[in-house]
């Protein structure tokens, strides 16, 4: 009944090849779109700017940069937090030594650095795979850790060696409310997330895939399986650079190292396996349910707790997410390997058909 | 089968509904309380120091409502858990900020918390106390109105730990020549004491031997092995959590005397110190002015007003202990500056954030009013701040590990104000430059 697709012929090979080839489709991504420019600023508060929808924004963003990665070209990555350091300082150093940078600029230059970064350490992927790379790209992890706390010169010599921007304004408009930081994320999301899309439904997201599924058969038809690989590094790491120093920018506003240590890493390889590896909706879902899933728990527990007269403390709920998390991490595995991306595909193949399932 | 899960999810998504509106409804009709958010530390790796100061600060509020509130304004705590990290530190201030009528302070209880948090200060228009910890130039009100590191900061830690040596040593020239050895958390807090410790080697003519610790800090044997090869003459520990007792335990296994060895007032405690017990004897930590207070009559009243009747939050047996006793004075800066502050505007109604910043920034408690609050021989009055002063005092006195129990070796210690200072407006000023900020002009700024 939504989709009714009859009618809908395509004429030549542009159309055939788009993105949304469904018109419904592309209704629909319009209207979420159009919802998420004005229909969310006109009804959500300030907390969930601040705390749910900047931070979901972002995490997003950063999947999208790892998905592409370890989704599509199957290159295990466990460095991903070290290359949103990268972007985070990079971007902080031309924004705050060079005069009059426009924030864009340096926010993109960031992922710049961040894209060189990734070249380099993805270097061994090129001999390594697997478990091995993942250590490999650890070390990437461990080194910045190390550089970004002991260098001074990335704080700009500052007593505490923390980094911190105030002033953020592009073309006039300053960015300092929550609404206008959301909207701002929001544009580089949108943007992005299309660009990445188009990227792996092109040749290149092409060549990614089949180094993914099989190299050996790759390299044999033809693909370079280095400039496949170091192209995902390069790509990806630019993309986790960028979201790098907008959490930087716009979400922490003053940050150190620790905000970007191994459990960030952590955090967006669990996003991408629980949205979906080799999806970017799946990315989506997956910063969703690990931005909200805490929050949620911290609120749902002790009124959980309370309906069978239980008093949960805080210190159980912090345990609880813990083992929650592990959990449904095993789950997702197991019974659903492709992540909830695959239950939105496997509902919009459904939905195709309804209300006359076959 | 599939009407059965129709009618349990409908039935859930109308529990949730009810319960959402009852208790808007019920917070609707609340009477008017005074709103003090908690930022916990519960779980992670300074769980066993950050729980008690947790459990001191929930006590002490409730020892307030006992008494009558402030001036018959209830005191109202919520928690929330941050584990010390910074974006979930930031998480719980958003949330926290706007319930129950407005929070009224914020005591982060994290340097790296208190960092993200203090550009949405005068946005948001509430004050944050950062007792003992944070940035130590924010002790400058002119620039920083908004932020009061309350009876004391890192400078004046190491300022006070490195007055001690030198008193132990016979005078600031035989320091001469000597090395002293930093082992600091690999984070803003750990970092904060380098400066006075670096200040102080340029006037006296010491080394600096730095040393940092990743966090969490539970492998040190690198460190440790550097101590022993390079013989430093002191050891100073700005440590937290785990890291510190796992750093004694190393210099116990690399034979380096605990009696050489100096904690600031967060890493020289129970929790740091119980388990290695006899083999710690002769560490010393300087205090902020409180040390374990067991026989106070803040902790008796507590015991018998709170604790008798059920309603302690956490064990009986940590009542009274040093960083417990953190969390009591914390609560009570907390609510002298909102008892201050209802002088001003209005006794015996609810206090807004920016009201308390004033009550905060004129606050005098004297040695009088201390111990009619139950803290005599806990803190030594008077606590005065102003809005150059964010401090209010600089007295600070060292203690040392006996291996059950804390011995004071020091007399009262007041820091060298006129070296700090100078360093504060220094940074003040930097911060002021690079940050687009204008110096306050009021009268007594």
């Amino acid at each position: 009944m939504f989709y009714r697709e009859n009618g809908q012929f395509k004429t030549n090979y542009k159309s055939d090849q788009q993105i949304f080839a469904v018109k419904q489709d592309r209704i629909a991504i319009i209207a979420l779109i159009a919802f998420a420019f004005i229909g969310v600023p006109l009804l959500a508060d300030e907390y969930l700017f601040r705390a749910i929808l900047v931070p979901f924004l972002i995490l997003s963003l950063a999947a999208i940069g790892v998905n592409i990665l370890v989704g599509y070209c199957g290159q295990i990555s466990l460095g991903s937090g070290a290359f949103m350091a990268v972007g985070a300082y990079m971007a902080y150093n031309v924004f705050m030594r060079i005069e009059d940078v426009p924030l864009i600029v340096a926010l993109l230059s960031g992922g710049f650095f961040a894209m060189v970064a990734g070249i380099i350490f993805g270097l061994p992927s090129l001999r390594v795979k697997g478990l091995y790379l993942a250590v490999a790209t650890l070390a990437a992890q461990f080194f910045f850790d190390w550089l970004f706390v002991r260098v001074r010169w990335f704080t700009l010599d500052s007593p505490g060696g923390t980094a911190a921007v105030s002033d953020l304004s592009v073309f006039g408009w300053q960015i300092t409310t929550p609404l206008d930081k959301y909207l701002f994320v929001l544009g580089f999301v949108v943007v992005f997330a299309l660009l990445a899309k188009n990227l792996v439904r092109g040749p290149i997201g092409r060549e990614w895939m089949a180094i993914r599924d099989m190299d050996v058969a790759a390299s044999v038809i033809g693909i370079r399986p280095a400039y496949a690989k170091l192209s995902a590094f390069a790509v990806s790491s630019f993309i986790i650079g960028v979201a790098g120093a907008l959490w930087a920018f716009i979400h922490l506003g003053s940050w150190e190292p620790l905000s970007f240590d191994i459990n960030r890493s952590f955090q967006l390889l669990f996003i991408v396996i629980i949205g979906g590896l080799g999806s970017i909706m799946g990315c989506f879902f997956g910063a969703a349910f690990i931005v909200i899933m805490p929050i949620a728990l911290n609120q749902l527990l002790p009124w959980f707790g309370s309906l069978f007269g239980v008093q949960i403390s805080t210190s159980m709920v912090g345990h609880a997410e813990f083992m929650i998390f592990g959990a449904l991490i095993v789950w997702f595995l197991i019974k659903e390997p492709h992540g909830l991306a695959k239950y939105w595909s496997m509902a919009r193949h459904k939905l195709r058909l309804w209300p006359f399932p076959h | 089968m599939r009407l059965r899960k129709l009618a349990l999810s409908a039935a859930l998504a109308l529990a949730a509904a009810a319960t959402a509106l009852t208790t808007s409804l019920a917070m609707a009709q609340a009477p008017v309380v005074q709103f003090f958010p908690s930022l916990t530390g519960r779980t992670g790796a300074v769980a066993p120091n950050a729980a008690p100061f947790a459990n001191g600060f929930a006590d002490y509020m409730k020892l307030v409502n006992a008494r009558g509130g402030i001036n018959g304004v209830q005191t109202l705590v919520e928690e929330c858990e941050t584990a010390y990290a910074t974006d979930r530190g930031v998480e719980c201030y958003e949330r926290l900020k706007g319930r129950h009528g407005g929070a009224t302070v914020f005591q982060p209880l994290s340097t790296g918390i208190t960092f993200a948090l203090m550009p949405r200060l005068a946005v948001d228009r509430i004050p944050m106390i950062t007792s003992g910890y944070g940035r130590s130039d924010t002790a400058d009100g002119a620039i920083f109105p908004w932020v009061f590191p309350l009876l004391g900061h890192y400078w004046i830690a190491g300022d006070v730990v490195l007055q001690h040596i030198a008193n132990q040593s016979g005078g600031w020239a035989n320091l001469r020549g000597k090395t002293i050895a930093v082992v600091y958390h690999d984070s803003p807090f750990g970092r904060e004491l380098l400066p006075i410790i670096n200040r102080r080697a340029e006037m006296h003519g010491f080394t600096v031997l730095a040393l940092p610790v990743p966090p969490p800090g539970v492998e040190q044997r690198a460190v440790w092995l550097q101590i022993r090869t390079q013989r430093p003459d002191f050891v100073i520990m700005q440590t937290w959590g785990v890291m510190t007792s796992t750093a004694i335990r190393q210099a116990i296994a690399t034979g380096f005397p605990r009696d050489r060895m100096f904690g600031t007032w967060w890493s020289g405690a129970e929790p740091d110190l119980r388990d290695i017990g006899a083999a710690a004897r002769g560490f010393s930590a300087v205090m902020m002015q409180h040390g374990q207070a067991r026989d106070s009559e803040v902790v008796r009243q507590i015991l018998a007003q709170v604790h008798d009747r059920g309603q302690g939050t956490g064990p009986r047996a940590e009542v009274g202990d040093v960083l417990y006793m953190r969390g009591v004075v914390g609560a009570m800066l907390a609510v002298e500056g909102v008892f201050r502050a209802q002088e001003r505007f209005g006794r015996g109604r609810h206090v807004t954030g920016e009201q308390a910043r004033w009550g905060y920034e004129n606050l005098n408690i004297t040695q009088a009013r201390l111990d009619a609050l139950g803290f005599a021989g806990v803190l030594r009055g008077p606590i005065a701040t102003s809005c150059r002063n964010h401090v209010g005092t600089a007295l600070m006195r060292v203690h040392t590990w006996n291996g059950s129990g804390f011995d004071w070796s020091s007399d009262w210690l007041q820091a060298d104000m006129n070296v700090i200072t100078r360093m504060i407006t220094a940074s003040a000023e930097t911060f002021a430059r690079d940050n687009n900020i204008t110096r306050r002009t009021e009268p007594g700024c």
